[in-house]
């Protein structure tokens, strides 16, 4: 299967309905047939509208959707997964979503930077419309401020990896809980500060959020070092690190040598597998019943590789758990979560195939 | 096939492609087959997207439409037309949507609902059995007699290599049974009773197989023979079975027919295993080149046949887009001429009737390999392009444009 977007949130009359009168529509589905008429009724996959393009910065805008049913909230910090289709084909990636989680018209919104090799975001900053179609899927990410909330707080982002942050400090802000918390934010200059006027605000009214500025124009980019002199108190502080991933990493070691690292999370969007404390199962083998393949793992091959060593062409995505391309009905057996090292898996489940392994023997309908 | 010389249609004797071709020459076929495919999947887009949505959303409102229609099944008119237009749409989902989304051609779109991993299609054969005896089986070991199930789908002889049994004595008669219930037939096929007998396929998938064969076959049975009738109230029950029915034998003998003609006619070439196994590139393309056969038709003709009409073009390329066979053609039949290739291709009726002289002809024991098609020569005026098509693809790419515009 393919990546798609999220289950939309209906009353059980209406699924119930749709149930019935798939015995009328069968291969099809009802909302194969009600997607004729509009394609923001299917109850199959949450699709949206593009209501506003902001622009933010020279180079960044914020893109407005309408989901096509009502929003279920997110935590600030968290991102979406928002797809759309260029060119006739379809893409995926995942963006913080910078809207307010009980926005009154049940609007969200993502911000993005243009960057002029990649594939999306020149279509969201140049060439989305309003009234464009976007595939909206899960809400996903622990980059969130934890309850009860921590007194002491450090953000530290930079370039468009402000967007979870100002989505969280916007929430604090509003919930009256910005105690003290401090901001480090690196960009090229004034001007390029995605949410700057706003955040620069908040700093002039609230007393308990200090913001301080890096140009990196005309300065060097923060060093972990810095830190020190900048927040003697950090290491007390629940921080929250959102850049690219040469200032995560460097953070992350200086954290992990000098500091605590439990007192610290980064949005990466890109899970490590094996990394938290997942544990490698016993393995066993995989049959593939529509290639007609055998595989065999040692408990830390995931599916996909054990089928891609023995030479079986197999849908793959990301590679990481995201995207579901890879995903393939379980028909027999168990299988390990390599990033969580949870052993689950019944008979008809959907299984991503590139984060798990089997436990043992698995037959899997691919 | 390992005879050295194979005679041809026109009298003459030609070398067996397979025995003649040197190994550079292989190695550049290989090549310049893959180099065509890889253009055009380079150029799928906007334009190849739009043409199978477009398609998609016909059938459904032609189908949608004809079961409204034929609500009012008892009165003869309303029967007519919406029987039509149900068998159009079942032929339309089958053949241009279902088996061609199901061999993965609009897979790059990565929409996941015109999906080779999701799609179900209105016959009774489920998808994922289909996908291996299909996709896998007959794509991968096209015409190798014994590896290949669709030689004759394990229940005919349809070439003089295959060993004569008694009960073919009767394949003329189930033949015909074949073609008014072809769907089952596809459906039971992809069981495999060869690896059930042999043990090579486990008895656990051999019970999920047939569960799920009974699952779609109830859901397919209580659709179109209980729901809809119902639908049509008293008077209109029986009728709107009846027009049901006739869609599914209309469907299943056209769908029989043109599959038929892709493998059956007597230019198409079969493998011995031991040819089966050049695992070359330029030999497969070329065991699929001369593996498969056309038949010659209009713009609409292709389309009701999902463009199996261009077989050999499917079979070299299953997994581009039916839609861009056509322009195809052409610069397959270029490859072929400059090689010595024959291009087997034919018109309807031609093709259809050598696969039942065969099928007649070979009930009985023994049978003579049929004369082959001569290496393809395109017609002196067309001065080098080939048979009526521009050497441009680009025109040709029209074609699925001209096909939707012809669409209300």
């Amino acid at each position: 299967m393919v990546e798609q977007g999220a289950t939309p949130r209906v009353s059980k009359a209406r699924r119930r309905a749709l149930k019935m009168a798939k015995s009328l529509t069968t291969p099809l589905l009802p909302d194969d047939y009600i997607e004729l008429m509009n394609p923001m009724w299917t109850t199959r996959e949450l699709r949206g509208e593009i209501v506003e393009v902001r622009p933010e910065t020279e180079d960044a805008s914020t893109i407005v959707i309408r989901p096509a049913t009502r929003w279920l909230g997110h935590w600030p910090g968290q991102y979406l997964r928002i797809g759309v289709e260029i060119n006739g084909r379809r893409h995926w990636r995942a963006y913080s979503l910078t809207s307010d989680p009980n926005h009154p018209d049940g609007l969200i919104s993502i911000t993005i930077k243009h960057v002029a090799e990649g594939k999306l975001s020149p279509y969201f900053t140049r060439h989305a419309e309003v009234g464009s179609m976007v595939y909206l899927g899960g809400v996903e990410g622990e980059f969130r401020i934890p309850y009860p909330r921590p007194e002491k707080l450090l953000f530290i982002s930079a370039g468009s990896g402000v967007t979870p942050i100002w989505s969280m400090v916007r929430n604090l802000a509003q919930d009256d809980a910005l105690r003290d918390a401090k901001h480090i934010h690196s960009c090229r200059d004034a001007d390029d500060f995605i949410f700057g006027s706003t955040l620069r605000d908040l700093r002039d009214q609230e007393r308990g959020y200090e913001l301080e500025e890096r140009h990196t124009k005309t300065d060097e980019r923060i060093t972990p070092k810095e830190i020190d002199e900048m927040v003697p108190d950090w290491r007390d502080r629940q921080a929250f690190l959102s850049g690219p991933p040469e200032m995560l990493e460097g953070m992350k070691e200086h954290w992990e040598a000098e500091g605590d690292p439990e007192l610290l999370r980064l949005e990466r969007f890109q899970p490590v597998i094996g990394g938290d404390g997942a544990g490698g199962g016993e393995g066993g083998t995989v049959r593939f019943r529509v290639t007609d393949v055998e595989g065999e793992s040692d408990g830390s091959i995931p599916i996909l590789e054990c089928g891609e060593n023995a030479g079986a062409k197999l849908p793959f995505g990301c590679r990481m758990g995201i995207c579901h391309t890879c995903v393939g009905k379980l028909a027999e057996g168990q299988v390990r979560d390599l990033r969580t090292g949870e052993v689950h898996g019944e008979p008809g489940e959907t299984i991503r195939t590139c984060v798990n392994a089997p436990e043992g023997h698995v037959e899997i309908e691919l | 096939m390992s005879t050295a010389t194979v005679e041809t249609t026109d009298g003459q004797t030609m070398e067996n492609p397979l025995n003649r071709l040197t190994d550079e020459e292989i190695e550049a076929i290989g090549e310049e087959f893959q180099a065509l495919h890889d253009e055009i999947f380079d150029d799928l887009g906007e334009r190849d997207a739009t043409y199978i949505r477009s398609i998609i959303q016909f059938h459904r409102r032609l189908a949608a439409l004809s079961r409204i229609v034929l609500m009012a099944s008892e009165y003869k008119p309303a029967w007519v037309l919406g029987t039509t237009g149900l068998s159009a749409a079942k032929i339309i989902e089958n053949m241009e949507i279902g088996h061609n989304v199901m061999h993965g051609q609009w897979d790059w779109m990565n929409d996941p609902y015109i999906h080779s991993s999701s799609w179900d299609w209105d016959t009774a054969s489920p998808a994922s059995a289909w996908k291996h005896s299909h996709n896998y089986v007959h794509h991968t070991f096209t015409n190798v007699v014994g590896k290949d199930k669709d030689v004759g789908y394990e229940i005919m002889r349809v070439d003089p290599s295959q060993k004569w049994y008694p009960h073919y004595l009767a394949q003329p008669f189930y033949n015909i049974l074949l073609m008014a219930f072809f769907e089952w037939g596809v459906a039971v096929h992809d069981l495999d009773f060869d690896a059930i007998k042999t043990g090579k396929k486990p008895k656990s998938q051999v019970m999920d197989e047939l569960k799920s064969i009974g699952r779609k076959g109830r859901r397919q049975i209580v659709k179109d023979y209980i729901a809809f009738p119902l639908l049509s109230g008293r008077k209109g029950f029986k009728s709107t079975l009846a027009a049901n029915f006739t869609a599914n034998i209309v469907r299943n003998v056209w769908s029989n027919a043109i599959i038929f003609c892709g493998h059956f006619p007597d230019q198409v070439y079969v493998f011995t295993a031991e040819e089966g196994e050049d695992d070359r590139k330029g030999a497969w393309y070329v065991r699929q080149l001369i593996g498969a056969a056309n038949i010659e038709g209009g713009s609409f003709f292709h389309f009701m046949s999902g463009n199996l009409s261009y077989q050999v073009e499917h079979h070299l390329y299953p997994d581009l887009p039916s839609s861009r066979y056509q322009e195809l053609a052409p610069r397959v039949k270029e490859i072929c001429e400059k090689y010595g290739l024959p291009y087997n291709t034919g018109p309807f009726s031609k093709q259809w009737g050598m696969v039942q002289r065969t099928i007649i002809r070979l009930a009985f024991p023994g049978g003579k390999v049929r004369p082959k098609a001569p290496a393809y020569k395109a017609p002196a005026s067309q001065n080098g392009s080939s048979n009526g098509h521009a050497g441009n693809g680009k025109v040709e790419g029209e074609q699925a444009e001209k096909i939707l515009a012809s669409f209300p």
